[in-house]
């Protein structure tokens, strides 16, 4: 099936519960909702042939509400075809459904997310910080962590101290001009 | 007289035979193999023998990105290091945290551990990393072991002979 035919077949299969659908560049994405995560994704491994999941991410988009955003990258090894699924999620529901028994490979990405953003996975076997430690006790890549971090102390396990910044996170400002231009010393994280 | 010629002796014998123990947490690593295979060979200092055990070893290369995870185990194998021992810095984010000013990258490991030399550099040249090891192996030469260790029995000693 053509990439056309097969995202045909998932709209109609599942017409109402797709919020909306948008395609960029020839990346279709489709947004859905939390409570019919599963049965789309086992139709899009067993019907679409999307055997491969890509990638799972997610995002904070705080101020809003709901405020976090996951979202999964399917892919169909036969086809040759991409899909985006994106999902949005309150932070008081702040769980969603596990898709590792779908896709094996969910295991480590959901485990990350939570260790990073803190949504839990319902279902998951094996929930538990990946990158920091056990017991660290915040989520950093939330937009309301600093860069530089949080003290923390577990004695004998790790600690964690405020990174000195010394004039702030040095980006460049984006432009064709030299690099000494381009690369200031010391740019106000505001701009 | 004889002792500085007894430190010197034991100066050199420890300066010419340092054998490291390599922590090659990230990207460092890969030049501290290259220096230990044959184009920059750290075997002519003495140093191939790169014992994975911290028993044996004499001078830490930290090589790497040393993050909070992994900073209370590289404490603890240095604390498993028999006196005397050394600690080389290898590259930027062993020396200060590097490019990594984050949440989770540890400053720098002198923050832990008693640093001798840092090497620059990101990561640092093979033949940067000879030059470290012999800016260590200057510092080494010029120790006191037995003077200040020994003083009564250097003492006595001077008395003896004199």
């Amino acid at each position: 099936m053509s990439s056309d035919e097969l995202f045909e077949s998932l709209g109609k299969s599942f017409g109402e519960k797709i919020q909306h659908q948008s395609e960029f560049r020839d990346e279709t994405t489709y947004t859905i909702s939390v409570n019919n995560l599963r049965e789309i994704a086992k139709f899009c491994r067993d019907e679409l042939s999307f055997d491969y999941l890509l990638d799972i991410t997610s995002i904070d988009n705080f101020g809003e509400e709901p405020r976090f955003e996951i979202v999964y990258h399917l892919y169909s090894m036969s086809q040759g075809v991409h899909l985006r699924l994106k999902l949005k999620v309150s932070e008081d529901v702040g769980a969603v459904d596990t898709v590792s028994d779908i896709w094996p490979t969910a295991n480590w990405h959901e485990r990350e997310i939570y260790d990073m953003m803190g949504i839990k996975f319902n279902g998951h076997p094996d929930l538990r910080r990946i990158l920091m430690w056990d017991g660290y006790p915040f989520f950093p890549l939330r937009k309301d962590f600093p860069l530089e971090g949080l003290p923390s102390e577990m004695p004998d396990v790790a600690f964690t101290k405020v990174t000195p910044m010394e004039g702030g996170p040095f980006v460049t400002v984006p432009s064709t001009a030299t690099s000494k231009d381009r690369e200031p010393r010391a740019r106000p994280p505001e701009l | 007289m004889i002792f500085t010629r007894f430190d010197a002796a034991l100066n050199w014998v420890r300066k010419n035979s340092l054998w490291p123990m390599p922590m090659g947490l990230a990207c460092c690593a890969i030049e501290l193999m290259a220096t230990a295979a044959s184009r920059f060979d750290i075997a002519r200092f003495g140093a191939e023998v790169m014992r994975f055990s911290p028993r044996q070893c004499d001078v830490m290369i930290v090589a790497g990105t040393v993050t909070y995870k992994m900073a209370l185990a590289v404490k603890r194998i240095y604390e498993q290091m028999p006196e005397p021992k050394w600690v080389i810095a290898m590259g930027a984010c062993a020396s200060t945290g590097g490019m990594y000013r984050s949440y989770a990258v540890l400053q720098g490991i002198d923050q832990l551990l008693p640093v001798d030399v840092y090497i620059s550099g990101c990561p640092p040249r093979p033949e940067a990393l000879l030059a470290g090891l012999m800016k260590l192996q200057e510092k080494i030469s010029t120790e006191r072991s037995f003077r200040d260790q020994k003083p009564e029995l250097a003492e006595k000693l001077e008395d003896a002979l004199a």
